[in-house]
């Protein structure tokens, strides 16, 4: 399949080697090795493949079947038809990392725009090519803090409220070095919002990481946050999810020195978990610590405004073992369709979407707190997510939210112990008032027994 | 006439994408922490698709032109794998849905496991990592967490080939290891001497590129793993070259004991100017209980009546996970759809004929440009791009020469062990009528560089800019629109 050869090219190409047949080119593997059978079934054609895929596809029921009401991480938005078309391009879609500047014009200022988008977006000066996803971006942050003390601070402040699965990845990426990380274990304390860790930050400290909305969905000002971080000579370091800056504060005006954040919510469908997008932006003094590719704008030699990949000089493929990631490919395509999405809304598009998530959520959780035995957990301004009390086991409800086709909030439960009976519910503009409603009446149903 | 950029095409009160008027009752917005300004530029739905489809245009692809860079697999991404990718119960899974309402998904990643365990000869594969180099970070942690978990806490060094990817030396220093480079003998081969003096009791790995980044298969390679193994090392294998090797060899057969596969590269799935990639990894049978979770398993086996239920499980010994939720799924998908097309056969003969292109174009190179190491090569083949009698032309000269002819260039100065190393990589997707353009037109350039070496230095004079000032780029550092110059 997709091989052109005709059999007289095929043997033209043979003689020109000088060898007789195709197995003459693999002397060099060992024989007792050579040509496995591979147990793998036949082929089939383009139709026979597509009708495979399709019965694999409909065996699922997902956020187009089923009211979402879930998030945690990953968010069920509206994606323009615009955002696929432009992704689609096979200029776009099959070019290279654009290491030929002279052939890749389109991909490097489109990574320039993203860079001056997700910039404006977050408050920051500079912002990297992306990395693979929200959680990987707060580790290289943490990699990136370590570095710039050079070893010497060894603490790291994760916020319980920082997703779970970011503080597992950033634990995963770290094996080798001394790093202490504190804040998230048994002496977090959940409800507070970030005064609990203001006492955990010392001259030790090299980062503290925190959420915006954070993991339950609460919205903090982190500036006081940032004040004691920096007094003590630490760095801080906001994960965010970019639909909320529609409507906050960008942690950049707070004191941010750090950026990052899970980028799917721009335009990128949900995918089962993947590819998403790691944004990262920091403060430009920080601009040669930062891990990831970089477009930067220069001019060429008739002259002309012309991009480039910049500051190559901190990255693996000259640094090797002294740079501080090994990351390559990131996420183009994705920071790509982010940018056309970001395009597409504009100024106005952002705040329209962000309030507009911000209503129904609202909304909802008003509703909920109307039934008995449910509650909201915390009483703190929040975004399009928040955290329910219920009177049973989530997955119960949520098997017989499933029965009246409703996808049900993320079990808090499973990540924190404290939490049994927790439902971290999201609502954002695909979330109609028939559904809510519904939603709240299937819960009540739940609440009677 | 160079493209705008977007904040240049901004003007005040344009909107692209409009939502639905609120059909709940309004809230109210709290009353601190409100953003004000919000900078963002400001177009029609048009504005946009012209800018971004014009900016397609300034760009060179594989779907436009041949694209030989070395080590990176070129090849033809089908254009069905963007179709499956995108069936509705494939893209708008929510990645913490019950996994009762995600069987079909499950059921394709559990058989895409399989597949990449029988391909390699492995008895484990987490599909997590996001891309090569997360692969080999992956691979690495896993081989540190095997030696831990023995408490055999003083192995710390890994080797490298002087000829391996930047991303090997990059991750092993990431993963707290000690790099110790090895030199390559006179054929290309890992020279065992110098392995042989490193295998000692802090050897921890070896990181092998096999076919190496000269294109070439190591023909050591047994010898290779056993002197590493019997220092009580493992052997990672970066599988960025795996397209010489499908239904060739099984790497997992040669005692290679955990290896990323690059399905951007083997397995079809589009580069996308720079990712998204994916990087599952396979171990061999000690490794498995160190692989991320979580994995795709059967949970409940199935009978008569009922399938078997597919769900997670997390390996005991895991070293965590490398990222969130379950890889990317979106990539799976295409990989998944260029393996059902091509059938266990339809891959052997993908590494025959990329094997087969590659020696075809050295065949027709060898007389004009110099080859170091010259033998039968694999899927790829390094010359150099430089001659004694004509003075000052470079491989980056012959490069972007290439580009006046319409062709990309190969992958240049790479391998570090050649001097002005020209990487080429044909791939099996390319006919013969295209390789003989291709070869006809760099025996030209040998030419031009010979008589009219100028052609070469101007070059490109077609291409949309010509040679972009690197040293301004990173002296003024201008990386955002607005912020002339960000350090001066």
């Amino acid at each position: 399949m997709f091989i052109p050869h005709t059999d007289a090219d095929r043997e033209a190409m043979l003689r020109t080697i000088g060898v007789n047949k195709l197995e003459d080119l693999f002397q060099a593997i060992p024989a007792g090795h050579r040509f496995p059978k591979l147990d793998l079934p036949p082929a089939i054609t383009e139709m026979e493949a597509v009708g495979e895929l399709q019965g694999l596809a409909m065996a699922n029921e997902t956020s187009r079947d089923l009211a979402c009401f879930l998030g945690a991480g990953a968010y069920n938005h509206f994606v323009p038809a615009a955002v696929d078309a432009i992704i689609r391009r096979g200029e776009f879609m099959t070019a290279y990392t654009p290491y030929q500047p002279e052939l890749a014009q389109g991909t490097l200022q489109a990574i320039f725009e993203y860079q001056s988008l997700v910039a404006a977006l977050t408050g920051m000066e500079v912002c990297n090519a992306s990395h693979y996803d929200g959680a990987t971006a707060v580790a290289e942050a943490v990699n990136m803090a370590y570095a710039n003390f050079r070893g010497k601070r060894s603490k790291v402040v994760l916020s319980p409220a920082l997703n779970p699965q970011y503080r597992q990845v950033v634990r995963t990426y770290t094996p080798g070095s001394n790093i202490l990380f504190v804040g998230d274990g048994r002496e977090g304390n959940l409800q507070s919002g970030p005064q609990s860790l203001f006492s955990l930050i010392d001259n030790n400290t090299a980062l503290v990481v925190v959420q915006y909305p954070d993991f339950f969905g609460r919205v903090y000002d982190y500036t006081e946050l940032a004040r004691i971080t920096h007094e003590a000579g630490a760095l801080l370091c906001v994960s965010i999810n970019p639909i909320a800056l529609g409507l906050f504060t960008p942690p950049g005006y707070m004191g941010a020195d750090i950026v990052t954040g899970e980028g799917q919510p721009l335009g990128i469908p949900l995918s089962f978990g993947g590819p998403y997008l790691g944004l990262f932006a920091t403060r430009k003094e920080y601009v040669r610590k930062m891990s990831g590719r970089l477009a930067g704008e220069s001019v060429d030699n008739r002259g002309q405004r012309a991009y480039v990949l910049t500051l190559t000089a901190r990255e693996q493929h000259i640094r090797r073992e002294r740079a501080t990631s090994n990351i390559c490919t990131n996420q183009g395509l994705m920071a790509l369709a982010s940018a056309v999405y970001m395009s597409l809304l504009g100024e106005h598009g952002l705040r329209q979407l962000a309030q507009l998530n911000y209503h129904k959520a609202h909304y909802a959780a008003k509703q909920i707190t109307s039934i008995p035995g449910y509650s909201l957990w915390s009483k703190d301004t929040f975004f399009n997510e928040f955290v329910v009390v219920c009177p049973d086991p989530v997955s119960d409800i949520n098997d017989h939210l499933l029965d009246h086709n409703i996808l049900g909030g993320y079990d808090l439960g499973q990540d924190y112990p404290d939490l049994a009976n927790h439902m971290l519910v999201a609502v954002t503009e695909m979330n109609t008032r028939d559904e809510i409603d519904t939603f709240i009446e299937v819960l009540s149903e739940v609440s009677h027994g | 006439m160079a493209e705008p950029l977007l904040c240049d095409l901004s003007a005040p009160g344009r909107q692209g994408v409009r939502f639905p008027e609120p059909d709940v009752p309004l809230s109210s917005l709290p009353t601190e922490l409100l953003r004000q300004e919000l900078p963002m530029p400001e177009l029609s739905e048009m504005d946009v698709v012209r800018h971004f489809t014009r900016l397609s245009q300034l760009n060179y692809s594989i779907d436009t032109g041949y694209y030989p860079l070395g080590s990176c697999t070129m090849k033809y991404n089908p254009k069905v794998n963007e179709e499956t990718a995108r069936l509705p119960g494939f893209a708008w899974a929510h990645p913490l849905q019950p996994i009762e309402t995600v069987q079909g998904i499950l059921v394709l990643m559990h058989q895409m496991q399989e597949w990449l365990k029988e391909i390699g000869g492995f008895a484990g594969v987490t599909l997590q990592p996001a891309a090569g180099a997360h692969g080999e970070l992956t691979g690495v942690l896993i081989i540190r967490a095997y030696h831990q978990s023995r408490n055999d806490t003083k192995r710390d060094k890994i080797l490298i080939p002087d000829s391996a990817h930047g991303t090997n030396p990059a991750t092993s220093a990431m993963s707290g290891m000690r790099v110790v480079e090895l030199k390559s003998d006179s054929r290309g081969n890992v020279d065992l001497q110098a392995l042989k003096a490193e295998c000692d009791d802090t050897l921890a790995g070896l990181m092998l590129t096999n076919p190496n980044t000269l294109g070439l298969f190591d023909e050591n390679v047994e010898e290779v793993v056993r002197l590493v193994h019997e220092a009580g090392g493992l052997v990672y294998g970066d599988g960025a070259n795996m397209n010489a090797l499908l239904g060739v060899v099984r790497p997992g057969d040669l005692g290679i004991d955990v290896l990323h596969y690059n399905l951007h590269k083997t397995f079809s799935t589009p580069h996308g100017g720079g990712g998204p990639g994916a990087g599952p990894v396979g171990v061999c049978s000690k490794l498995v209980d160190f692989l991320p979770g979580p994995l795709v398993d059967v949970i409940e086996e199935g009978d008569d009546e009922m399938p078997p239920l597919y769900g997670f499980i997390d390996p005991p010994k895991s070293i965590g996970r490398v990222k969130s939720f379950h890889g990317h799924f979106g990539m799976i998908v295409r990989a998944y759809t260029y393996m059902l097309m091509n059938g266990g056969n339809g891959l052997r003969k993908v590494a025959e004929f990329a094997v087969l292109n590659a020696n075809y174009l050295l065949a027709r190179l060898r007389d004009t440009y110099h080859v170091p190491y010259d033998r039968i090569c694999m899927h790829e083949f390094v010359m150099e791009g430089r001659w004694d009698d004509a003075p000052g032309v470079q491989a980056l000269d012959i490069s972007k020469r290439l580009m006046d002819y319409k062709f990309h260039p190969p992958t240049n100065y790479f391998p570090l062990i050649v001097h002005e190393a020209l990487m080429i990589e044909p791939t099996e997707t390319e006919n013969k009528e295209t390789l003989d353009a291709f070869a006809d037109v760099l025996i030209k350039i040998a030419e031009e560089a010979h008589n009219e070496p100028q052609l070469l230095k101007e070059a490109p004079h077609i291409t949309p800019v010509g040679r972009v000032d690197e040293v301004k780029a990173a002296k003024d550092l201008a990386l955002c629109c607005g912020v002339a110059a960000l350090e001066k």
